[in-house]
């Protein structure tokens, strides 16, 4: 049960981080009608530049100026090369950023090395942030601040840490979402963003700066990506490969979430995030399905690979498997308003 | 969703297409001849291979505005099916011919796009792109699943060299793979120009041009996409069969993203608004892929930027660059531009080389400075501890821009005077 409730947290805060990524995702993507391929590399980028700067100046400073600069790099690129090739159209706009996605993962390796870099946790966040003692049923469920002692886990107690760096997640990611919210439905500059959403030209004609909303909209987008890489780069691994491993992950979710729906893409980022982490941890397959509900299975239909794959080793395909169900059966999905 | 220009509209190719198919023939014909080491050989085979899937990804991305990110599925799946049938018709004994391989490998490209393609056409724009994608992770993450299928790490390997040869061709030699790919790829080409030629054909630029109007006179975009993307699954296996007759061996990475993503990288560099457009992307890819990842360490890097400066500058790639020197060149007056133009190139190249040189000296200076060994480059050897190479590299860059500026401002004046509307390439 213990370990039933942290993989839950485990794969609610990964689904947070998700969110941090298909948030700005979403938001330009309604804004602009532009699905930025390279936003994964800005979540690299803030990786690394979170690295760099932590080691020259600390975790905390690196946590803020890293997103600061990604962000303004994500705004210069808006306005110096997504915009210039708005006016041929939408094809040639989603080329660039896939030719950016290209330019920022070799710019990544020579710069920072074609292996991963140790990005280390700062020490405050290493440990775990509590621990769930369990000693059978739910009712024995104890909880411990920090790390439990050695007397405590002794068997038949098992004991499940939390990361405090999953806590430190799951916390800057709830702060994000209500500022976001707060921005979009409570200031000026979010009624001018919610306007020009859907009637640009109308917000134009009323005398404010639509491309320069954009231009800004991009780099807080950015900037969001790469807040969640300098966190995700320390929890997990920062290397080359992070990008396309994250970046996959956040298309299926936004389209699973509706294309420009922000609650579908919070949504869809808890659920791929829980079922991403929790797949890995079952070892079941088809074949105890199978015998499970008491159904004969022929032998040889018992020995091939279908049957026998447990769930841990299809998780990898999990999240396009329920997209193409998605797609099939609710295209706009899950909160979405557009056919596409 | 509109490419520069529609393919069909074309007065350099539409007008005269045998004499073109002549000439490719011709072309292919002699490549072998000049290009005589097997090494030669194998990289014209792959280009043939390359042609094919560049050309069938043009339907889908020039011809039907499809931005597909997963056309490597069908190359590869179609692949990975021609191997299945290799092997058996040399292990099980399957009475197929050895030179029908590709065909097997349209035919299952063909048979995935019936069934993948289904889901995949019933969208249009970005959510196409998105289930394209999808579907590309999808099968790339069950290729590493199912090892019996698909091989697992190792892939699968066979041997072209088996059954009766018919008048003395048993594919031993790389000139018999070389011939065997050119007659394909020659048909190939022929059938694809001709597809475009075809109502379909016509209908599927209506669909990329304005789905709306085309559906308001009774047409569905729906299945026009649907259509267009089995014949471009059939083209892409058959490309994927004659990889397999040229490798002998199919691994993984044939279905994954990178591949899909050269596509259609090199289709769009080539020009996916016309017709030879993907033609000479392909011939791109696989010089690049050849040559340019031997002379240099930092090869995606330039074709990465080359890309964006590509999308920038001439969104409809080197035939569209192409092209407009032919309109200029053929102008009466065009000798009063050639001075200017030859301006332009030369500051071009100086900017090109100094940019160039700026990235070479900063991966020697990031990879091997300390092996201490001074990088080679342009038949010189630079130590990239010494300021002397970064300031030549600047410099060429500064003086290249600033003459491309001046240059270009001539030519433009220049072109002006002569009274005639379009400036700049492609645009």
């Amino acid at each position: 049960m213990e370990f039933f409730l942290i993989s839950l947290l485990n794969g609610v805060s990964y689904g947070l981080l998700l969110f941090m990524l298909s948030a700005g995702l979403t938001l330009i993507f309604s804004m602009m009608g532009v699905l930025n391929f390279a936003h994964a590399s800005f979540y690299m980028l803030g990786a690394y530049l979170g690295y760099s700067l932590s080691s020259l100046w600390g975790f905390v400073p690196a946590l803020i100026l890293a997103p600061l600069g990604v962000g303004l790099l994500g705004a210069a690129f808006e306005k110096w090369f997504l915009r210039r090739v708005h006016a041929h159209g939408h094809v040639p706009e989603l080329l660039i950023t896939f030719g950016l996605a290209y330019v920022v993962l070799e710019v990544v390796q020579l710069l920072w090395g074609r292996a991963a870099v140790p990005f280390a946790p700062p020490t405050w966040l290493q440990g775990p942030a509590f621990t769930l003692i369990g000693g059978g049923p739910f009712a024995d469920l104890q909880w411990v601040w920090g790390a439990a002692s050695e007397a405590a886990c002794q068997p038949p107690a098992l004991c499940s840490p939390f990361p405090a760096t999953r806590a430190f997640m799951m916390a800057v990611a709830l702060a994000m979402v209500l500022s976001l919210w707060a921005l979009i439905t409570h200031t000026r500059v979010g009624l001018v963003i919610q306007a020009a959403l859907t009637h640009p030209q109308a917000v134009q004609t009323l005398g404010h700066n639509v491309p320069r909303v954009f231009m800004w909209v991009f780099g807080v987008g950015t900037g969001l990506a790469a807040l969640a890489g300098v966190i995700g780069g320390s929890t997990f691994v920062t290397d080359p490969s992070m990008a396309a491993t994250v970046g996959t992950v956040t298309f299926v979710v936004i389209v699973i979430g509706g294309l420009g729906s922000l609650a579908g893409a919070f949504w869809a980022s808890v659920l791929m995030g829980t079922v991403q982490t929790m797949a890995v941890a079952i070892d079941l397959s088809l074949s105890d399905l199978w015998s499970a509900l008491g159904l004969p299975l022929q032998a040889s239909a018992a020995d091939s690979t279908w049957m026998t794959m447990s769930l841990a080793q299809a998780a990898p395909i999990l999240p396009y498997l329920i997209l193409v169900l998605m797609l099939m059966v609710r295209p706009r999905g899950l909160m979405g308003t557009r056919e596409g | 969703m509109n490419p520069p220009r529609p393919v069909s509209a074309d007065p350099l190719i539409g007008r005269s297409a045998w004499h073109w198919m002549f000439f490719l023939a011709a072309l292919m014909l002699l490549a072998p001849w000049i290009f005589s080491s097997p090494f030669e050989q194998a990289v014209l085979t792959q280009m043939g291979i390359a042609i094919v899937a560049c050309l069938s990804y043009n339907i889908l991305l020039g011809q039907g505005g499809m931005l597909s990110f997963g056309h490597a599925v069908y190359t590869g799946l179609g692949a990975y099916m021609a191997m299945h049938v290799l092997q058996a018709a040399g292990s099980a004994g399957w009475p197929v011919p050895v030179s029908l391989i590709p065909l097997v490998g349209g035919v299952f490209g063909m048979g995935f796009a019936v069934v993948l393609g289904y889901v995949t056409t019933r969208r249009s724009g970005t959510t196409f792109a998105m289930i394209t994608l999808g579907m590309a992770e999808l099968v790339f993450a069950m290729s590493l699943m199912f090892t019996d299928f698909f091989g697992g790490e190792a892939g699968l390997s066979g041997n072209r060299v088996q059954g009766p040869a018919l008048w003395g061709i048993d594919f031993k030699s790389q000139t018999q793979v070389y011939a065997l790919v050119a007659a394909y790829t020659w048909v190939c080409v022929g059938l694809m120009y001709a597809f475009t030629q075809t109502p379909l054909g016509r209908l599927l630029n209506a669909v990329r041009d304005n789905a709306e109007r085309l559906s308001f006179i009774g047409y569905q975009p729906q299945r026009v996409r649907y259509l267009a993307f089995i014949i471009a699954g059939f083209f892409a296996g058959v490309s994927g069969g004659m990889a397999v007759l040229h490798f002998e061996i199919v691994t993984a990475e044939v279905v994954g993203a990178a591949r899909s993503g050269a596509y259609l990288l090199f289709t769009f560099l080539g020009g996916s608004g016309y017709f030879v457009g993907p033609i000479l992307g392909a011939v791109g890819m696989v010089l690049s892929s050849v040559l340019l990842s031997e002379w240099s360490a930092a090869w995606l890097l330039y074709l990465g930027v080359l890309f964006v400066a590509m999308v920038m500058c001439a969104p409809g790639g080197l035939a569209s660059i192409a092209v407009w020197h032919l309109r200029w060149i053929m102008q009466p007056e065009a000798s009063r531009l050639w001075r200017w133009y030859l301006g332009c190139l030369f500051s071009a190249c100086v900017s090109t080389s100094g940019a160039a040189s700026a990235i070479e000296l900063f991966y020697h200076h990031q990879l091997q400075s300390s092996v201490g060994t001074p990088l080679r480059w342009l038949g010189q050897s630079w130590a990239t501890d010494q300021p002397m190479p970064w300031a030549l590299a600047a410099l060429a860059m500064i003086t290249g821009a600033a003459g491309w500026v001046f240059f270009k401002r001539r030519w433009n004046q220049t072109w002006d005077t002569m009274l005639l509307p379009p400036r700049g390439a492609g645009s």
